[in-house]
């Protein structure tokens, strides 16, 4: 199973398909655009990381999945039982309104009893199947004496198709059968999109949390095994080879080596780490094996201690209420007095005629009609989070999309937000030729970060790296080897005697010869800038705030223009920083995805993080942009503003169409015909509105 | 009206068919990606028949 966040056409699929194919030991290999993964069948003994590898190699950005997403399948399956509801409610409703059309153009007495009856045979089963999800979901919440969307249509269902054989038995004129199939039918299509929306998102995330692999190397006497990092204990010894990330905190028994914090504190470079230095879990070993003796496992972490502070923020924020829900708060209420109103109402100007006053309140209740309420906010996050997940984003949370409507202030993260987190060499034009192919021979064996941008950058102008020998990497100092007789170095300034400049910097040193410096940058994200003005052109506030060193934050900020920016600050500086912004009545948009963002994450009103972000700083933000690029968040602010501005005016359609239809149904005017009619049009309407959103730029 | 006798069973018997082709299609898995298929048909790859897993 690999994840492909980025096929999004025909040409795509193919190519992914055919490109597997051509690997040895895979069977076949099947895309699923709508999930964005690739289901690849292989003999034993393929690797899925090396399949993974092969398509980002072709040009399709791709992780390894974990296969065992049990998950996955169980939402699966709950998708297609609410779809088999939803056909049989189809079915029953189109029959029904077959014999319901027949009786509405004229048929009369035995002619009309028979219909109902047949009608009745047909609805009831249908009924009593296909709207179970609401009975169920509105009796928990009469259980717990709560009143939820669900109570409302439950009981309208049960008393149209109630009333309906009671006026069957006495060869009554209105029966209500089409309209209890047509109520289920509409409102199982809008939970079925509902759910298929949330199916999506939630196993992509899942997805997310299945890239991380949990595993760390124990040493143990005779050698070392693979086990999961729950099962370490304290003061196990473990290695962290180069390129890994860190399982444990821990103390450095032996090796040196350089560590990546950036994920934890912000600062975009490598730090030295050497027997008896700490490191924390989650930070990235780049150049040399070391073996760390365990400190604190799993749960006591400085990456779960992290986490804690995330999820005291968390809860104020849970108290959002949707717009869906603040809707049936009203909405509840409101009817069920109506119909009350209406029945008491008529009992007592008919004098005590039960049946006919029954008969009104049950028509109020039906063409009230929750339909257009019910699909009003499913069909438009279903088209709005659709058209967002094309564009490679994943809304996580049901009101996500709400939130981010309101944003009017966007706080980035600079290093592996704004900036690759990666640097960038400069000064590749400065160099001679001669050099920069010695460069390139020492870089390419490399993991460290500096010489993997050496590598990139002579590669990218055609470079092939010199013939050297004896290359040895010194953990935490550089590259060294021979390279025509002559000792050639690339690494530290102290280490190859060299000037340090002021700035990112690695120097070699070619002989006896002066060393020269390589200068790097920051390399900006794709689509950084392209974000950052759309949201300033959304009419936003943009602050850059970062742990990084003052001079880098400010290079960053000035290459994107914004103004505003702050620079070495710590998880609860940043946190505070929002939470003053969120005080002075600014809704907050956070971007970040380190550790030292999370709790800031959690603080602001809505917020994102790229997929690169470290689980903790994904789990809690509500969208995830799942490609590299971080373009489509103007696109996300524009088409969520849309979204809410449709689900308004699905709620006012409502609004208007029961203003006309409650006073008719009040006045006991309402027909089953009149019923069928407001409750398909109505929903049509609504579900129009909504596809808007889909076929407009 | 005796018409009715067997247009009734007829409409309902239509209206199943309809449901179990539904039933079917739902069964072979044709709505797990309703984004690739649409796209798919603009490849020049068929597939034989419908996947099986």
């Amino acid at each position: 199973m690999l994840s492909l966040p980025q096929v999004y056409c025909a040409a795509c699929i193919v190519g992914v398909e055919k490109g597997l194919t051509t690997q040895p030991g895979v069977r076949s290999a099947r895309v699923n655009l709508t999930l964005k993964r690739a289901t690849v069948e292989v003999d034993q003994d393929v690797e899925p990381e090396a399949l993974a590898d092969y398509l980002t190699g072709i040009g399709f950005e791709a992780y390894e999945l974990d296969a065992g997403a049990l998950m996955a399948t169980e939402t699966d399956k709950r998708s297609r039982e609410l779809l088999m509801r939803l056909g049989v409610a189809f079915f029953g409703m189109m029959n029904v309104m077959l014999l319901s059309v027949a009786v509405w153009s004229g048929a009369s007495d035995a002619t009309r009893d028979l219909f109902h009856w047949v009608s009745a045979g047909i609805a009831l089963p249908i009924v009593a199947f296909s709207a179970q999800p609401f009975f169920t979901s509105a009796w928990s919440a009469l259980r717990v004496k709560r009143l939820n969307m669900d109570v409302p249509i439950s009981l309208a269902i049960l008393l149209a198709a109630g009333m309906s054989v009671y006026e069957t038995m006495h060869s009554g004129e209105h029966a209500y059968f089409d309209a209890a199939l047509s109520l289920t039918f509409f409102l199982l299509a809008g939970r079925y999109l509902d759910h298929r929306t949330r199916a999506v998102a939630r196993s992509a995330a899942e997805e997310l949390a299945a890239l991380e692999v949990p595993r760390a190397h124990r040493i143990v006497e005779g050698g070392e095994e693979v086990v999961s990092v729950a099962d370490l204990a304290i003061g196990d010894v473990v290695r962290v080879t180069p390129g890994n990330r860190v399982p444990v905190d821990g103390m450095v028994e032996t090796g040196e080596s350089e560590v990546d914090r950036s994920f934890l504190t912000g600062e975009s470079l490598p730090i030295f780490a050497g027997p008896g230095d700490m490191l924390n879990a989650g930070e990235v070993n780049l150049t040399g094996p070391l073996t760390l003796r365990v400190a604190a496992a799993g749960k006591d972490t400085a990456l779960h201690r992290m986490a804690d502070l995330v999820a005291i923020a968390e809860t104020a924020r849970n108290k959002y209420t949707g717009l869906a829900d603040k809707a049936a708060a009203i909405y509840a209420p409101v009817v069920h007095l109506l119909a009350l109103g209406a029945f008491m109402a008529w009992l007592v100007i008919t004098g005590g005629d039960v049946r006919l006053a029954l008969n009104i309140a049950v028509a109020v209740l039906i063409i009230t009609c929750p339909c257009a309420l019910g699909l009003a906010v499913p069909a438009v996050t279903t088209a709005a989070s659709g058209r967002l997940f094309k564009k490679g984003m994943l809304l996580k949370s049901a009101t996500a999309m709400e939130r981010l409507a309101d944003v009017d202030h966007v706080v980035f993260d600079k290093t592996g937000t704004l900036t690759e987190g990666a640097p960038k060499l400069e000064n590749l034009g400065d160099h001679a030729e001669a050099d920069l192919v010695v460069a390139l021979g020492l870089a390419q064996g490399s993991a460290h970060p500096l010489a993997q941008a050496i590598a990139f950058a002579a590669r990218g102008e055609g470079l092939v790296p010199a013939a050297l020998t004896d290359v040895r990497e010194v953990p935490g100092h550089g590259i060294e080897a021979l390279w025509n007789g002559q000792q050639v170095r690339l690494g530290r300034a102290e280490w190859v005697g060299a000037h340090v400049l002021g700035r990112t910097a690695t120097y070699l040193k070619i002989g006896k010869r002066p060393a020269v410096a390589f200068t790097f940058t920051d390399a900006l994200r794709d689509g950084a800038k392209e974000a950052v003005t759309a949201q300033k052109a959304a009419g936003c506030g943009v602050t850059l705030i970062s742990g990084d060193a003052e001079e880098a934050v400010r290079d960053v900020a000035f290459r994107l223009g914004i103004d505003d920016f702050r620079a070495g600050m710590l998880p609860d500086g940043k946190v505070a920083e929002v939470e003053a912004l969120a005080a002075s009545g600014k809704r907050v948009l956070m971007v970040g995805d380190g550790l030292n963002d999370t709790a800031a994450l959690a603080a602001a009103h809505v917020s994102i993080s790229p997929a690169s972000a470290l689980e903790a700083a994904r789990v809690v933000s509500d969208i995830v942009l799942l490609g590299k690029s971080l373009a489509p968040l103007g696109d996300a602010l524009l088409t969520s503003r849309k979204a809410t501005r449709r689900i308004k005016e699905n709620f006012g359609i409502a609004a208007t169409y029961n203003a006309i239809a409650i006073p008719v149904a009040l006045l006991g005017f309402a027909t089953p015909l009149a019923a069928a009619l407001a409750m398909s049009a109505s929903s049509i309407m609504v579900t129009l509105n909504a596809l808007r959103l889909k076929v407009g730029k | 009206m005796n018409v009715l006798v067997f247009l009734i069973p007829t409409s309902i018997f239509l209206g199943l068919l309809g449901l179990v082709f539904f039933l079917w299609t739902m069964r072979s898995r044709q709505y797990d990606d309703p984004a690739g298929d649409a796209q798919r048909i603009l490849s020049g790859i068929y597939d034989d028949a419908p996947p099986e897993d």
